[in-house]
């Protein structure tokens, strides 16, 4: 028996506690369920945290109709292996108003399917706690973000009215309306991610990995032609490329980095050996200086 | 990100396999802005090669905008999350950073230096192994420099860096520093750490941060980094005698019954007897239960679940512990609190107390003293405000499991949360159980409340008015007390301004004194349920907190809160007593409704509204109802009613 646990196992047993303590304490909560790899990880430490029964919340997740076929397939797969309770949520006025990512640009595309159909979800099942993989290396405005972060009855979260959390006790009072978004990869890096899977050899979605794959390039992304769905413009070309995601979401807005990365190995080795932050693939984050503390501010996880 | 090593380009298995045996250390830095903390930490995560290309293209450019190093870049930009705060130029919270090398993973808590910084130093000190203190070698040994060891040491850490940091701007002294390194150490060694290592620095130009400085020729200790990479994280908990919160019971069916919980401190295999902390119940360890199979042992920090062999008792907020070694299990203790939030703690005021996986109700019984954070020295006090420090009793609704945080970090803590508004507004170290609460036990009486009642033929309540001065309060309740004497009940009648000629004639109208006031009648009000009486009390009551901790003392059905719903401009223009008249005036502080709030109930057993009705109506409503409510088994006569 090792005397000192490695910080793999440290950051796991703080997931667990934090995910127990959630399910505990909270009437109502959820999972959210991105497809992600942060998300398969997350999925992991639930299925860990109450073994051998099912994790006591459903997993959801908000589907903008954009996200890349193989996570939807890979989501149903996951769901049906594991058997737990899928709840998919789509804000159906977005699409009834012909809301899409080629048509309205990226910050209101992002608003109204992600940051309104994660509220609206929000209100209708009445969930009083939702989990999320979000971790505090992402984004500088992460940084200072809770395990368990606050949010009115609007969904809106105050940098300047969180609750300081001490040693391993979290504060789950909420009143009605109320609710928390709760982290718990809050102290995750990405390395910290990709050596949980390689050491637990956890599925992901095969996009994760290189191979030739149809491409366009626009704004100076690599888009995957991931459906009829996007249309060349005039100058634009279809080209058969190695890539892969580093980052997995709506296709139109995450680009593909070339890679000949078709391992986790070697996944994990391109990540050390490169010099971009993982984010640097999503069209969102770069709207504006502090934009995504914007969008937190606005309900967006 | 580059890491350093050869082996990610050689033979990223083995580099993997080399990643997975890397240890974790948690360390806080404390010093202001102008201790070059920022710059500090922004170089550690530079020299770490974690900064990635993105990151350091926005670095470049802001620090030709914000910056305060010239066309040199700030590494201190690097670290500023908010974009108030960077407009401000200031760090308001506690941030949580992340760099790793080839031996260690590290999370740092970078807390600001000004003035939250008793709030945001504790929060980040928690859960931190050891601290970085920075001392400004041109200034020496600050008190800002002795606040944040106190608070480090407060907070239990044992192990501390000094990083004398600017080494540069006194032309690398060895005199200097050895003057500063003494100083330290001397007004250090009543804080009881275990080790101190101190480090010429420059976090500006590098030196001794990653590799030693070839400007200190005469310093021959490790570098910062060395130091971090090396100092012993030994799971200290694992010394101590085994406890484990439940956290949560797992039954997936009838034949799997598993007590789920993170191990606070110690270790337990199968076959070892563990015990209950509460009741005392004993088992043994049947299992040791995780997804990856079961476990021949586990120790302090795995989140487990076990089984056991014998079917007792156990719910979440239970602790297990180790038979020969058990917590104390008390509901009086004293502890050291930090205050958090910007009201201030009242004492007497009920708040809620959160430590394993227990809440409970609390009350700070005795502010013993202040501590005065600069100087360490023992202040009296009334009230604690923010970020003020203060040794407590206190006094819990029910007895928790818990050890001196002294002797165990993992078990000793707690958080204190407002029963309104839910915000996390203190945080607690126990000290000890006070010994009333071990020793004195509750008398049991052969004669009690139900059968004092029964004699009586009576169902023993609380009325408790509460309203604006001037409401109609204590009209209306001598005219329900009339009612209830002719209907042959026996009633007691406490009036706001009889007790304070008495009882509470030692108190003043502060918001401190007013929860103290609340407290002593509702006490009061107890003591006559408990002989039977129907109490009528008679209070402003200004607070919610009170008037429901007054709620919480007694049964179910045995209170019945009457709000006497009278607007202000109503009670103003009767102004009984020519209170009001004052209060406007500017002769009499704290008035409620003037200058100090009234909440009103939300939800009330009993509203009456005196613009509207009579108060002869309004009695005969409030005495119906509660008859309704079977307030009355019988009248005098005997026959039913």
């Amino acid at each position: 028996m090792r005397i000192n646990m490695t910080h793999l196992r440290q950051l796991e047993a703080e997931s667990i506690h934090i995910i127990r303590e959630v399910a505990a304490e909270f009437e109502n909560p959820v999972m959210l369920y991105s497809i992600g790899k942060d998300s398969s990880v997350m999925l992991r430490l639930a299925l860990k945290a109450f073994y051998p029964a099912k994790p006591p919340f459903p997993l959801m997740h908000i589907d903008t109709t954009w996200k890349f076929k193989e996570m939807i397939e890979f989501r149903d797969r996951m769901a049906r292996e594991h058997g737990f309770d899928l709840l998919i949520y789509t804000n159906q006025d977005g699409v009834d108003q012909g809301i899409t990512p080629f048509t309205h640009g990226s910050a209101l595309y992002t608003d109204v399917m992600k940051t309104e159909g994660l509220k609206q979800a929000l209100n209708k099942y009445r969930f009083d706690a939702a989990f999320g993989g979000a971790r505090r290396d992402e984004e500088k405005s992460r940084a200072k973000e809770r395990i368990y972060s606050f949010r009115s009855e609007t969904h809106r979260w105050d940098p300047k009215n969180q609750r300081p959390e001490l040693w391993n006790i979290y504060n789950a009072r909420v009143k009605p309306g109320e609710s928390i978004r709760t982290f718990p990869l809050s102290n995750w890096t990405e390395l910290d991610i990709w050596q949980y899977i390689y050491l637990e050899n956890i599925p992901i979605v095969p996009l994760y990995y290189s191979k030739v794959r149809p491409v366009v390039e626009r704004d100076g992304m690599l888009i995957l032609m991931d459906d009829g769905r996007i249309k060349l413009a005039p100058g634009e070309e279809v080209q058969m490329k190695s890539v892969r995601f580093r980052t997995l979401g709506c296709y139109p807005l995450t680009g593909a980095v070339e890679s000949d990365a078709a391992t986790l190995p070697e996944i994990i080795q391109e990540m050390l050996l490169t010099r971009t932050s993982e984010r640097q693939g999503r069209l969102i984050d770069h709207d504006q200086a502090g934009s995504m503390e914007k969008k937190k501010q606005e309900g967006y996880f | 990100m580059a890491h350093q090593s050869d082996l990610i380009a050689e033979d990223i298995t083995a580099y993997l396999k080399a990643q997975e045996e890397k240890s974790m250390l948690r360390f806080i830095t404390c010093g202001s802005v102008d201790d070059g903390k920022s710059t500090l930490i922004g170089r550690l995560l530079w020299d770490s090669k974690l900064v990635f290309e993105d990151h350091l293209a926005a670095l470049e450019v802001d620090s030709k905008k914000v910056g305060t190093q010239g066309d040199d870049i700030d590494y201190a930009l690097l670290l500023d999350g908010l974009q108030a705060e960077r407009e401000q130029g200031i760090t308001i919270d506690v941030a949580y950073r992340f760099f790793s090398t080839e031996k260690r993973k590290f999370i740092v808590a970078d807390t600001p230096g000004h003035e939250q910084y008793t709030r945001n130093m504790v929060t980040g000190a928690s859960t931190a192994d050891l601290a970085v203190i920075l001392i400004d070698a041109r200034k020496g040994v600050l008190t800002q420099t002795r606040r944040h060891s106190y608070l480090v040491s407060l907070v239990g850490i044992r192990k501390v860096l000094v990083a004398i940091n600017k080494m540069d701007l006194v032309d690398y002294s060895a005199g200097t520093f050895a003057g500063i390194e003494q100083d330290y150490r001397a007004f250090a060694a009543q804080l009881g750490f275990e080790e101190i290592t101190c480090i010429p620095i420059s976090a500006l130009r590098g030196d001794n941060i990653i590799n030693p400085s070839g400007q200190t020729d005469w310093y021959q200790g490790p570098t910062l980094m060395t130091c971090l990479e090396t100092v012993q994280v030994d799971n200290a908990a694992l010394g101590l005698p085994f406890r484990m919160p439940v956290q949560w019971v797992n039954r997936p069916d009838l034949d799997f019954r598993g007590f789920c919980g993170t191990i606070a401190s110690g270790r337990v295999a199968p076959g070892d007897t563990v015990t209950v902390a509460g009741s005392g119940q004993q088992s043994r360890v049947a299992r040791i239960v995780t997804m990856d199979g079961d476990l021949e042992e586990a120790v302090a920090g795995q989140a487990i679940t076990l089984i056991l062999e014998d079917e007792i008792d156990i719910s979440r907020g239970d602790m297990l512990c180790d038979p020969l070694n058990r917590p104390a299990h008390a509901d009086q203790l004293e502890a050291r609190v930090v205050w958090m939030q910007d009201d201030a703690l009242l004492p007497g005021r009920s708040y809620l107390l959160k430590t394993g996986a227990t809440t409970v109700p609390v009350q700070i019984t005795d502010l013993k003293y202040k501590v005065n954070v600069n100087t360490l020295e023992q202040m009296a006090g009334k009230t604690l405000a923010l970020n003020e420090i203060g040794v407590c009793n206190l006094s819990l609704g029910k007895a928790v499991s818990f050890d001196p945080y002294q002797e165990n970090r993992g078990t000793g803590n707690f958080i204190l949360i407002d029963r309104m508004t839910n915000a996390t507004v203190g945080a607690g170290m126990i000290d000890f159980a006070l010994r009333r609460a071990t020793n004195i036990h509750w008398q049991a009486l052969d004669v009690d409340k139900g059968s004092r009642a029964s004699m009586k033929n009576q169902k023993p309540a609380v009325l408790w008015f509460t309203g604006l001065s001037g409401a109609g309060k204590s009209t209306i309740a001598n005219l329900v007390e009339k009612k209830l004497h002719s209907l042959g009940k026996h009633t007691y009648l406490l009036d706001g301004d009889n007790v304070r000629h008495g009882l509470n004639r030692d108190l003043g109208f502060t918001d401190a004194d007013r929860v103290e006031n609340i407290r002593r009648v509702a006490e009061a009000a107890r003591l006559f349920v408990d002989a039977g009486m129907v109490v009528l009390v008679s209070f402003i009551s200004p607070f919610r907190s009170e008037r429901s901790m007054a709620r919480e003392m007694l049964e179910e059905e045995e209170f019945y809160e009457v709000y006497v719903n009278t607007p202000l401009e109503v009670c103003e223009a009767r102004d009984p007593k020519g209170l009001y008249k004052k209060a406007r005036a500017g002769q009499l502080q704290n008035f409620t409704g003037i200058d100090s709030a009234y909440e009103a109930p939300e939800n009330p057993e009993i509203t009456v509204n005196t613009a509207e009705s009579q108060p002869d109506e309004l009695a005969e409503e409030i005495v119906r109802t509660i008859l309704g409510d079977d307030f009355v088994y019988e009248i005098p006569d005997g026959t039913e009613r």
